[in-house]
């Protein structure tokens, strides 16, 4: 059963030295509080799996807590380029980092055969590009039931994800809407789950609308209660994404110096992310504000 | 009216694709393009994200892939893992657009590194989801503006697959589709049957040296290269005024 708790104890507890990391979301309810809490933790020696490395990840770089990262696609997105991974990659700082790289179906077709047990899982992706040759596992295997040839992935399985949703019950049965991306199959396939949720809401909301449910109890060990917590990413229906924070990256990532000015203003120098949302303010929060537009409700029928 | 490099190109985008087309879009370029052709002659165009969301009616400009505006009002949103394996690898998109760093001679484009793999001079992002779609999509349209840097006779590293050697059947890899034009600011080009790039129109103004000295093999030009149609006044009134009223992407 997972336990309620705060950020600070969910990560001291989940996360060591050395660990294979997932902080998971497609854009969209990004734990970068998780993140935040990460650095401030000042790991080292971390593997950062993700399909989209953003902003959080960059943070996690050039505070050194970082040795590898296994990804498809790192940038900032719809801006740029993700310049403090970059800095790790073309010129070692903070510290050189170790790649392992996929394409997006590559990599959660990884994350789906570490979440079903399975040795491997052939894909259509690979073939006639030169990523294959750079990375050992993705292979290609003959069909049994064929003489075709296809290109395979091994499974992944992070020692902990972060995962996130709108709300869950305490037991961290949990549900989402919006973009999923990769979360279900993040925390499926990972050893401990850290759930971080806008919202606690009872069972009997989870049970009114089960296929609504991401994942259930049996997967989550922390369940962490942290309202805009994805900020400056977004959680649907509750807040917008802050765009300009992703456009003022572009700016401060330009050098390693004012990254680490920024990591102590708004992570060091703040003890969590209630003080990050003090520091932020009020008005840059009620500019966030998204109207409501509620699905209409369905009938699951009393039986 | 005058109109800007990137309006042509939104223009001559909008028009590859067809009424029912279930199109892979990307943000910049492709988004204008797909919303500029529902709007004009393909109501009924299926816009999906990487995202995993499927059938998109964005009410305002998204700044991502995956904006919350993508997601509400959609026909469904999936999981990355459906998205990628029912629909793409499935067969059931029509057309994808491409961009990167490079693109050589047969359509192989580069999103990857710059330099050696290992030691790179600029490390750009990735494939993401473009292998796959290149890999998966039954047509594919590659846009780029045309310098010479980016389109050399042989891209740095394969991230995405085109018609690789011209002696390599795509088939016989697995692979559906293939690149079919590519949309430049100087020129549209399209394939020949070996998989080489042939031009088959010149934009406005611009001459058959201007686009040979922009890229870095001896490129081959159609018996009848055309010349690219411009913008209507209507069109570039739409996508001024409705689909980027605030000029995010045309400098």
């Amino acid at each position: 059963m997972a336990q309620v708790t705060t950020m600070a104890s969910a990560i001291d507890d989940a996360v060591d030295d050395g660990d294979s990391l997932y902080l998971a979301g497609f854009t969209h309810l990004i734990p970068f509080a998780a993140g935040h809490e990460i650095i401030r933790g000042e790991y080292d020696d971390l593997e950062l799996i993700r399909a989209t490395p953003d902003l959080v990840y960059d943070q996690l770089i050039a505070a050194g807590c970082v040795s590898k990262v296994t990804f498809s696609w790192a940038g900032n997105p719809g801006v740029g380029s993700l310049r403090a991974f970059r800095r790790a990659v073309e010129d070692g700082v903070p510290n050189p980092i170790e790649l392992e790289e996929y394409t997006h179906y590559g990599m959660v077709a990884a994350l789906h055969a570490g979440a079903a047990n399975l040795p491997f899982m052939p894909v259509r992706t690979f073939a006639g590009s030169d990523l294959i040759e750079h990375n050992d596992a993705i292979r290609t295997v003959e069909s049994p039931y064929g003489d075709d040839e296809i290109p395979v992935v091994a499974p992944i399985n992070p020692d902990v994800a972060i995962v996130s949703a709108q709300r869950s019950d305490e037991d961290g049965n949990a549900h989402l809407w919006g973009i999923p991306g990769e979360q279900k199959e993040a925390a499926l396939a990972a050893d401990t789950v850290v759930c971080c949720v806008e919202e606690l809401c009872p069972t009997e909301t989870i049970r009114s609308d089960p296929n609504r449910t991401l994942f259930t109890a049996d997967a989550v060990d922390y369940v962490v209660r942290e309202p805009y917590g994805a900020h400056p990413s977004y959680a649907q229906g509750y807040y917008q994404r802050d765009n300009d924070a992703y456009i003022e990256w572009e700016e401060i990532s330009k050098n390693h110096e004012d990254v680490l000015e920024w990591l102590d203003e708004w992570v060091y120098g703040v003890e969590n992310r209630r003080e990050y949302l003090e520091k932020l303010g009020a008005k840059r929060l009620l500019d966030l504000e998204v109207d409501s537009q509620y699905a209409t409700a369905i009938d699951m029928g009393d039986y | 009216m005058e109109y800007t490099d990137t309006e042509l190109m939104v223009t001559a985008a909008a028009e590859q694709l067809e009424d029912d087309d279930s199109v892979l879009v990307g943000i910049g370029v492709p988004n204008l393009a797909c919303n500029l052709a529902k709007r004009n002659h393909a109501p009924d165009l299926e816009m999906i994200y990487e995202s995993g969301t499927i059938g998109s009616n964005p009410s305002s400009l998204p700044l991502s892939i995956g904006d919350p505006v993508l997601a509400s009002g959609a026909t469904s949103v999936e999981s990355m893992l459906n998205g990628f394996s029912y629909y793409l690898q499935g067969g059931r998109i029509d057309v994808g657009f491409l961009g990167g760093a490079q693109v050589d001679r047969y359509g192989n484009i580069n999103s990857t590194v710059i330099g050696d793999y290992d030691d790179p001079a600029v490390r750009l992002p990735g494939s993401g989801g473009a292998c796959e779609i290149a890999s998966n999509a039954h047509r594919t349209i590659i846009v780029s503006p045309l310098e010479e840097r980016r389109f050399p006779a042989e891209v740095d590293f394969v991230t995405s697959p085109g018609y690789l050697d011209a002696e390599t059947d795509r088939e016989d890899l697995g692979l559906r589709g293939g690149p079919e034009t590519v949309i430049t600011d100087k020129a549209l080009m399209g394939f020949d049957d070996d998989g080489e790039m042939v031009v088959e129109s010149l934009h406005p103004g611009v001459t058959a040296d201007e686009v040979q000295a922009s890229v870095g093999w001896k490129i081959q030009f159609a018996d009848d290269v055309a010349q690219t149609r411009e913008p209507t006044d209507d069109e570039i009134r739409l996508i001024r005024e409705e689909l980027d009223p605030d000029g995010v992407y045309l400098d």
